[in-house]
């Protein structure tokens, strides 16, 4: 009797475990089923391809290349800032501070990351904006460029505190091999941890990306919303998640403008799904390789 | 070698099979120089050609032993032997490790306990066990204790308060700790801790109590406590006791088996093993030539 | 050797830049918000209702918004995530279900919020029928804060210590015994901090109550859990975005924004130090 009701108990902790995945799952047939209809109106090229979004114009047009390139800008724009800022970070954590600086640092790090992505927005718009746009002379404040600062700060603790786990799974007699060959600390640092580390870090790189292209509030508050494709960094953009947000609460349920935010979304969480399987696979694979070298 | 083990193997089957019919000397061992007996007593458990595989790797090759009523019986052994090994099966504690086989046969009083229809947790309240690393749980002594029955449905405060008193005095631990019956059980000295394990063992009224290289990690002080401990529980329950220290086993033990590369090399009086090993093995070990 | 060590100055120069880049950003944002919040946050802000097109009055209504969609993103994801981390660690399925569960949970860890948006309002206020709702909204950020809570409680039961899982195991207790008597009660302060963690991480998430249960404007609070509410974000986004009155309604917006940060921020730097205090415990 006791064992039935262990091996029930079992069961019951078995299917709650897969409820995760029933939501990944559950996220991926909504997105197909609510996004699939606009392919009857619109071709997934012309969709992909088109140019002009104007999905409330008459006739509508639903062309995503703008929002697209839109994501695509910024988050570039905001891998120059993340990547050598959180990497560096991480670098310096993980080599010169000392246990007691660590003990304030990690923590700095950790609330920036936990810094509310609407204040991120709201402090850009008030704050960043006004200040580029007199600083730099700029006709409008909301650009690609001020979007990229303010996703880029965002993502720089993503990336620093995956870079800094990926270090700590350097053996510590890759660092001690090197020091007894008459290296100095950076000769040390750049010629072996960093390329041991190498696969993790570009781990954190993607991740970062991952984490900007999916953000909403900030873009929707600092892009600007022009649904143009960019000539230049401090032109005004919209990007995918900024369109969604900012157009699903006036596009009519079931219209070709509702499926079309739902192939956009479809799009985004592609996009971050194969960030975030790529980031898997690496860094399953350093932490076999240097799990066993250690 | 294997054919006294056969031998033993035969020995043990016939007797295993009848055990009521059998008159005398119980669990003769030819292999043993004279002596042939478990001491007048019915053996408590008897494994019988028993092999266990981590994966596809061979822990534990055809294991022939009894363990007599209410004695000391001490493993010994280099590290790797499998003498660990064997004695948590003892207890189907090997369960917890995924990706393990066991083939042969253990039984307890006769009874299988490898068959599915044996509950482990039943069995492993007659057949207790105490670890390597003392491992009170984050809790109080007197829950630590308690812990034993509530997970058997005792539910009469009276009664797991008594059985909690007599536990801790079983395990001559009452007199430094009856005040401290509400501190957690972390604050405890390394050897207090020890006896608070087998306190808690004690408490759920086992038959057999598993010891795992007790001291391994204890101070010799509180060896010698345990160890007298040891001397006196075996009045009342069977005792196994794995041990790397040959020292410890002569003192502790009745009969002594010694396990090499996971074989069972001998097994016999603890003072004939020590004064007298058969196998040259046996005799390399005892007198430090490896190990 | 003068060559290497010039090389080395200039190198540990620039991450010094780099990690004293971090502190600036705080720095910054802490202070802009901070000064021009702080003028504006008074008890009548606190404890007031929105009056004059939102031009005046507080934001009471959006803080106790938030604290229930906080409270039911919470009550819906903690059993859910506990249940899954103790059947990843306590239950020890085969490797492939562990792959597949340990990919899932991190996949669902990066999705987009504005996805678990669009999500929420197909399943649970459509398909399901809740409306624009608390339960939506809490439902929605339960998913979301799911893998945080599922990340946290794993690390805490992994570090209690196998030892005295197999004291209980030996004591005759059964898996599920031990489980909640033993691994649990060790585990728990260590799935506090992850559920602390989540909900600071909740509590200021935006895109995903867009359209599931955010309010623009509501006179009173909300009366059961099919009613929308006004939530802190959502607030400083909708003064930010809407009405007519700019002036004043940034100025609300700053003291908004401060006080989510406040709360935000606190309730992180509790759980971090939760974690810091915890993880010295485990190592004495």
């Amino acid at each position: 009797m006791n064992r039935r009701k262990e091996r029930f108990i079992k069961y019951l902790f078995t299917a709650v475990a897969f409820s995760s995945l029933a939501f990944l799952v559950g996220i991926i047939l909504v997105l197909f089923k609510e996004a699939l209809p606009i392919f009857k109106t619109v071709s997934p090229s012309a969709f992909l391809l088109g140019t002009s979004w104007y999905p409330t114009a008459e006739p509508p047009e639903f062309g995503i290349l703008p929002l697209i390139v839109a994501s695509l800008w910024v988050t570039a724009g905001a891998l120059v800032i993340c990547v050598p800022l959180g990497v560096g970070s991480a670098l310096y954590l993980h080599e010169l501070a000392g246990n007691k600086q660590r003990a304030v640092l990690k923590p700095v790090i950790e609330i920036l990351a936990s810094v509310p992505s609407i204040v991120y927005g709201f402090f850009g718009m008030v704050v960043l904006a006004p200040f580029l746009q007199t600083a730099l002379d700029l006709p409008i404040g909301l650009t690609a460029f001020t979007t990229s600062l303010i996703l880029g700060v965002m993502a720089t603790p993503t990336v620093a505190s995956i870079a800094e786990d990926a270090l700590s799974y350097v053996p510590r007699s890759f660092r001690e091999a090197s020091f007894a060959v008459g290296a100095d600390r950076w000769q040390t640092l750049t010629k072996v941890i960093i390329p041991a580390a190498g696969s993790g870090i570009s781990t954190a790189v993607i991740l970062g990306m991952s984490r900007a292209i999916g953000e909403t509030m900030t873009v929707l508050m600092v892009a600007g919303g022009s649904a143009i494709i960019p000539e230049s960094i401090f032109d005004p953009v919209r990007p995918m998640t900024a369109a969604i947000a900012a157009e699903m609460g006036e596009a009519p349920v079931g219209s070709d403008h509702y499926h079309a935010l739902f192939a956009i979304a479809l799009i985004l969480f592609l996009i971050t799904f194969a960030f975030n399987v790529a980031a898997e696979l690496i860094s399953r694979r350093y932490r076999l390789k240097l799990g066993q070298a250690r | 070698m294997h054919d006294t083990l056969v031998d033993y193997d035969k020995q043990m089957g016939l007797e295993n099979f009848h055990p009521a019919l059998v008159k005398g000397p119980v669990g003769v061992n030819k292999n043993s120089l004279g002596e042939a007996d478990l001491f007048g007593t019915e053996p408590k458990i008897i494994s019988r050609g028993v092999n266990f595989y981590y994966g596809a790797k061979r822990a534990l090759n055809n294991i022939n032993i009894s363990f007599a009523q209410r004695r000391v019986t001490a493993i010994i052994g280099p590290s790797g032997c499998g003498k660990s090994t064997f004695i948590r099966l003892l207890n189907r504690m090997h369960e917890l490790v995924p990706g393990t086989r066991l083939e042969g046969e253990i039984l307890l009083d006769g009874l299988d306990i490898l068959s599915p229809a044996c509950d482990p947790a039943e069995l492993r309240k007659r057949v207790g066990m105490v670890f390597q690393k003392p491992n009170p749980f984050p809790k109080t002594v007197f829950e630590n204790v308690a812990y034993g029955l509530e997970v058997n449905g005792v539910t009469d405060r009276q009664v797991i308060e008594a059985t909690v008193v007599d536990s801790l005095k079983k395990a001559a631990l009452w007199g430094e700790i009856k005040d401290r019956l509400k501190d957690s059980a972390l604050g405890l000295s390394g050897g207090q801790q020890q006896r608070l394990c087998i306190a808690r063992a004690l408490a759920v009224s086992p038959e057999v109590i598993l010891f795992d290289e007790p001291c391994a990690s204890l101070d010799p002080i509180s060896t010698g406590k345990i160890e007298e401990l040891i001397l006196e529980l075996k009045k009342e329950y069977t005792i196994v006791i794995v041990t790397h220290n040959m020292q410890q086993a002569a003192r502790v033990s009745d009969r002594t088996a010694f396990f090499l590369m996971g074989d069972l090399i001998e097994e016999g009086r603890t003072d004939n093993i020590f004064k007298a090993p058969r196998d040259r093995r046996t005799e390399d070990y005892i007198t430090g030539r490896f190990g | 050797m003068k060559r290497k060590s010039i090389a080395q100055k200039i190198g540990f120069a620039a991450l010094g830049a780099c990690m004293g880049a971090n502190i600036l950003f705080l720095g910054t944002i802490l202070f802009f918000i901070g000064v021009k919040g702080l003028g504006a946050i008074n008890w009548a802000f606190l404890t007031q209702a929105p009056r004059d097109s939102m031009t005046a009055g507080g934001v009471a209504p959006a803080i106790v918004g938030t604290l229930y969609l906080t409270l039911g993103a919470i009550l819906f994801a903690l059993p859910l995530g506990v249940a899954c981390a103790v059947y990843l660690t306590e239950y020890s399925p085969k490797g492939w279900i562990v792959n597949v569960l340990r990919i899932s949970i991190n996949n669902l860890a990066g999705v987009p919020s504005v996805v678990f948006g669009l999500f929420g309002l197909t399943v649970f206020v459509k398909y399901m029928g809740f409306g624009v709702s608390i339960l939506s909204g809490s439902l929605t950020l339960g998913i979301l804060a799911l893998p945080v809570i599922i990340s946290a409680s794993q690390e805490a039961l992994v570090a209690v210590p196998q030892s005295i899982r197999e004291a209980s195991l030996a004591l005759g207790a059964t898996q599920w015994e031990t489980i909640r008597k033993v691994v649990l009660p060790a585990a728990l302060p260590g799935i506090l901090t992850g559920v602390i963690l989540s909900v600071g991480r909740v509590a200021g998430e935006t895109a995903p109550i867009l359209f599931t249960a955010a309010a623009f404007y509501l006179k009173g609070y909300p009366d059961s859990v099919f009613s929308e509410v006004m939530a802190l974000p959502y607030h400083i986004y909708a003064l930010m975005t809407e009405g007519t009155h700019p002036e004043e309604q940034t100025r609300i917006a700053y003291a908004s924004s401060l006080l989510l940060l406040g709360l935000v921020l606190s309730v992180s730097m509790l759980a971090i130090w939760l974690r810091q205090r915890q993880r010295k415990a485990y190592h004495a």
